[in-house]
């Protein structure tokens, strides 16, 4: 038997082979939005988008090569080297911005909470692989230690976006993995009843001195100015009253690409990263936002879809839990530009410009395309 | 409570609980999409005039102030353009600091930091205020270099304005200064609010405060587009400003500062008008003051100094002060007792040298046997006027001389004029309160006959009725501005010589009391100020009482200077068509013969020869001897 690897056609075939041409063509779709948006949002960064965009594809690539098992042998080693980190930066930390979030490591510095986005629910997953079919409570009390410890970790830097999507990911993997109703259900009312309790005293709440007790102050503020953003239109209330202006002025069919007039004179605050989205609905209208809520709706059908038909059940689960978070990512995002949820820092997933969240997505996206190509047969 | 599950079973609860998901994010992008509608198709509008009134800016420019010049052109006020360091202080946190880092690299004196506090303080809101103005060339060039460092701070080219001749006439025109709370009030009840928009100066007093609405002229627009750090970006539209208008003056500022000069350090004031038209050909208040002071907030020192003085130069006397008129009120006298028929031109009048009413002796310096009517201008009999009142009664006098305007404001185009009094018995029962102090004694109609007493005129009124006399009975309203010259057109708008009245006069009482008053200047009272004119000129003098004589005879130079008696000269020239009614006042300036009579020369000198005096009009000791 010859070796035709290198063969021109195979090379290319073998370039191909693990991608998903359906994830692929959504993923071109999103990234193209992002491309024109980023033109008239910050045109001075759409050079290094660009690259950002070619390396995030490159990891899509390289993980849609990796099969489902060989990723589940990858889930301890990643999940120890997350902790690990997480706790030199509690130890050795960079502070930036009020919050500890780096760590220099010789040349660059990295922010290791970003790797367990993926470590995190990948290390849940093979969990649950090696408990199948005993789901008994023991197995989810360890469940939830192994995603409190690094969660843990990242609320005390503090940050708050990243925690709520670590939190997030372990959560839907625990869910998905079938934590009984019985717990989820209550569970769930009582963050309804928590949100709504926020919601009706939050005028007390807001005032100042009342400590929140495991929120800082800043985190306190956010909250306080989503509940009523005029109570500091010059400060922390700005990019919300401005951002809503933005999408509100944008009306059914937008002001046109290039011509809303909040981007172009700089008052959308962030517009190139985490308040891209109310560039689109200024320019590009309600017709714009519900496309963008179309294409996501796709994108999440599809990871179901894949999910599904997972060859086992650890990626199955993990198919799931992405998936759950790329809708997350975009539901935390316009809720928070929308002016419905308080201003965390959550990107708008493929879309808003910065590196690292961008690979850590199509990271995600190549883990589907890879658990995609190992698909069980449909039995019909 | 483990639970054993096969991998069907497990594969059938995973697919429920992704349905369930999929339910949940589609609540929740449902959410989302009726957020978005809210805010984009229900509160469109809203939201659609939020962005815009973001975007657009509508920023005031600011007309030039107009012009004033006298009747030959020479210019009283104008602007002149100069560059401002300015800081907003809503963009300030620390101005203190701000101001000491500013100091490092412009001059900024103690001074400086004073006016900034004082304007800070009375400053409408979100304005910027100015640390230093008149920036050299090079100072802008170095806090542009440093600009980065100073965010709030800009440099501004502003219009400033400029009085060229300084301390000259500046009682009439005034000055500008910074708008206050109240100006601006006043602007917001005149419904010009928007007009002001961007103007931080307004008229205080002065013409630049009576002709406020002619000199500040219309502020145009400019919408522009702003960023969100609130600079423009792109013009949309504009409107030009309109300058505001010019003022062409009556008066003639040469005449004005022969007079001024003429009164060298004494106080007092002078007022010469035209008689054909009622046009103030000078307007003089001594000591004067320099407006320019005011113009960018006057410093507390300079405002001490000026307000605190004994001399009051803020004090304009030509029209707010009043005096007794003494005797330059006799040929006014006369022409009352000529008019009602009281006295003939021919008849004589007794003179013992003192008059007797009512167990009362009034005294007169000399006793001349007897006096007609031009006799008693030309020597300035009291004994004559003393009768004369009584024969005419109180309500005769008030009547006759309220024609002339005495005792009422003449409604000259400056602000601040007061109504003296015209003494009569309803002005002393509203003017007092006790009812012994409201009757009206018959031996102060005495009093009142030669100019004492009640009697109480400003200069312009004294001028003015002089005036009124010369052109045979037509009273006008004096003004100083002569044309209002429209910026944009060009139009000369003539402010109408407006006659208030015609009084009923016999043509020949007027002219016995002018030549009688021309015989004054000749042999008379103001013969020495006037030896050796080559013209004939009217006049009379007069000495308004600061002391009270209670009939014994006063000898000046026991009492302080500021006891001494007001020196007064009415006059007017040439004697046969007159073209210049002017009085003089000299406070504490002893007899009118002594100090008023050689200013009134010198003015008049200025105004038929153009002879310019070397010298202050020098007090006449010798005169005296003669009232």
């Amino acid at each position: 038997m010859t070796d035709n690897r290198f063969h021109p056609f195979n090379l290319i075939r073998g370039l191909v082979r693990p991608i998903d041409p359906v994830l692929l063509g959504i993923l071109a779709v999103l990234l193209g939005a992002s491309f024109l948006l980023m033109l008239s949002a910050s045109p001075e960064r759409q050079q290094a988008q660009l690259v950002n965009t070619g390396v995030a594809l490159g990891a899509m690539w390289v993980a849609a090569r990796l099969s489902p098992q060989r990723l589940m042998n990858l889930a301890v080693p990643l999940y120890a080297l997350g902790v690990i980190l997480l706790f030199a930066v509690a130890a050795f930390g960079e502070t930036s911005k009020g919050a500890q979030r780096w760590l220099h490591i010789g040349v660059t510095r990295i922010q290791p909470s970003e790797l367990m986005k993926i470590a995190v629910p990948l290390m849940l997953a093979w969990y649950f692989q090696q408990r199948e079919g005993v789901a008994n409570l023991q197995t989810f009390v360890v469940a939830g230690v192994l995603l409190a410890v690094p969660v843990g970790l990242i609320v005390q830097q503090p940050d708050l976006g990243t925690s709520l999507l670590v939190a997030a990911a372990g959560i839907y993997v625990i869910y998905y993995a079938g934590l009984s109703w019985k717990l989820i259900v209550p569970m769930l009312l009582l963050g309804l009843l928590g949100l709504g309790a926020i919601v009706l005293f939050g005028d007390q709440l807001c005032q100042p001195g009342v400590d929140w007790h495991g929120l800082r102050e800043y985190q306190k503020q956010r909250v306080c100015t989503l509940l009523d953003p005029t109570r500091d239109p010059l400060g922390k209330g700005f990019h919300i009253i401005q951002s809503t202006i933005a999408i509100g002025s944008g009306g059914l069919f937008g002001k046109g690409w290039m011509d809303g007039t909040q981007t172009h004179l700089a008052f959308i605050p962030e517009r190139h990263t985490d308040f891209i989205f109310s560039v689109l609905a200024e320019e590009f209208g309600l017709v714009g936002a519900l496309a963008l809520l179309g294409v996501y709706i796709l994108l999440l059908v599809r990871g179901y879809q894949i999910a599904m038909r997972a060859p086992s059940v650890a990626s199955r689960l993990l198919a799931g839990a992405i998936t759950t978070i790329f809708f997350t990512y975009a539901f935390v995002n316009m809720g928070m530009v929308s002016g419905i949820l308080p201003v965390v820092g959550v990107p708008l997933p493929f879309i808003s410009y910065g590196g690292t969240a961008l690979v850590t997505l199509c990271l995600g996206v190549g883990i589907l395309m890879s658990i995609h190509r190992h698909r069980v047969s449909t039995p019909d | 409570m483990t639970e054993f599950r096969s991998p069907d079973q497990e594969l059938q609860g995973f697919r429920v609980r992704v349905v369930v998901s999929l339910l949940f994010i589609l609540a929740c992008f449902a959410v989302l999409a009726g957020r978005f509608y809210h805010l984009q198709v229900v509160r469109h509008e809203y939201f659609h005039t939020r962005a815009e009134d973001n975007r657009i800016a509508l920023l005031p420019v600011v007309p030039n102030r107009g012009t004033i010049a006298d009747r030959n052109g020479a210019v009283l006020a104008r602007n002149y353009a100069a560059y401002t360091l300015e800081i907003n202080p809503s963009q300030v946190r620390r101005l203190d600091e701000t101001i000491d880092a500013l100091a490092e690299i412009i001059d900024i004196l103690p001074r400086d930091r004073a006016r900034f506090r004082k304007i800070l303080e009375e400053s409408r809101n979100f304005e910027s205020v100015p640390i230093r103005t008149r920036l050299t060339d090079e100072e802008v060039a170095r806090f542009v270099a440093q600009r980065y460092r100073f965010p709030g701070v800009e440099v501004q080219a502003r219009l400033f304005r400029d009085y060229p001749l300084g301390p000259v006439a500046s009682h009439l025109i005034g000055y500008i200064g910074r708008m206050n709370e109240r100006d601006q009030q006043r602007v917001e009840e005149r419904g010009e609010a928007a007009n002001y928009r961007g103007t931080d100066h307004i008229g205080k007093a002065g013409l630049e405060l009576s002709y406020e609405a002619d000199l500040h002229g219309t502020t145009g627009f400019e919408q522009v587009e702003v960023n969100a750090g609130g600079r423009a970006v792109r013009l949309l539209a504009s409107q030009t400003a309109l300058p505001g208008n010019d003022l062409e003056l009556t008066l003639d500022v040469e005449l004005q500062q022969v007079a001024e000069h003429a009164f060298g350090n004494r106080r007092g004031a002078l007022v010469a008008i035209d008689p054909a038209t009622g046009g103030v050909l000078a307007l003089v208040s001594m000591p004067t003051f320099d407006p320019n002071l005011f113009v960018d907030g006057i410093s507390t020192k300079d405002w001490q100094a000026l307000n605190e003085s004994e001399d009051l130069p803020l004090l304009n006397r030509a029209i707010y002060s009043a005096y007794p008129p003494g005797s330059t009120f006799k040929p006014f006298m006369a022409l009352a007792g000529l008019t009602t028929g009281k006295r003939t031109l021919e008849q004589r009048v007794p003179d013992p040298g003192y008059f007797i009413y009512g167990g009362h002796r009034f005294m007169d310096h000399k006793a001349r046997g007897s006096v007609n009517l031009h006799e008693s201008i030309v020597v300035s009999s009291n004994t004559y006027y003393y009768s004369l009142a009584n024969d005419l009664g109180i309500d005769n006098i008030a009547g006759f001389m309220s024609q002339f305007g005495f005792g009422a404001r003449t409604g000259i185009d400056v602000p601040g004029e007061a109504e003296g009094v015209l003494p009569s018995p309803e002005w002393k029962r509203n003017r007092f309160r006790k009812p012994e102090q409201q009757r009206w004694y018959g031996g102060e109609t005495i009093s009142v006959g030669i100019g004492q007493g009640y009697n109480a005129y400003t200069p312009l009124q004294l001028a003015n009725a002089v005036a009124t006399m010369v052109n045979g009975g037509r009273l006008f309203r004096p003004h100083l501005v002569s044309h209002v010259v429209y910026a944009g057109s060009g139009v000369r708008r003539a402010v109408e010589p407006r006659p208030v009245r015609q009084i009923e006069l016999d043509p020949r009482h007027v002219e016995a009391v002018r030549r009688a008053m021309v015989e004054v200047n000749k042999t008379g009272t103001g013969a020495r100020a006037f030896a050796g004119a080559p013209y004939a000129a009217g006049g009379k003098t007069g000495t308004a009482q600061v002391y009270s004589l209670r009939g014994q005879r006063y000898e000046e130079g026991k009492v302080a200077e500021r006891l001494r008696d007001h020196s007064l000269f009415i006059a007017f020239a040439p004697a046969e068509a007159p073209t210049i009614a002017l009085a003089v006042l000299v406070e504490n300036g002893g007899f009118g013969s002594q100090s008023a009579a050689p200013i009134a020369r010198q003015v008049i000198d200025y105004h038929l020869l153009g002879r310019k005096p070397e010298q202050p009009a020098s007090e006449d000791a010798e005169g005296a001897d003669v009232q």
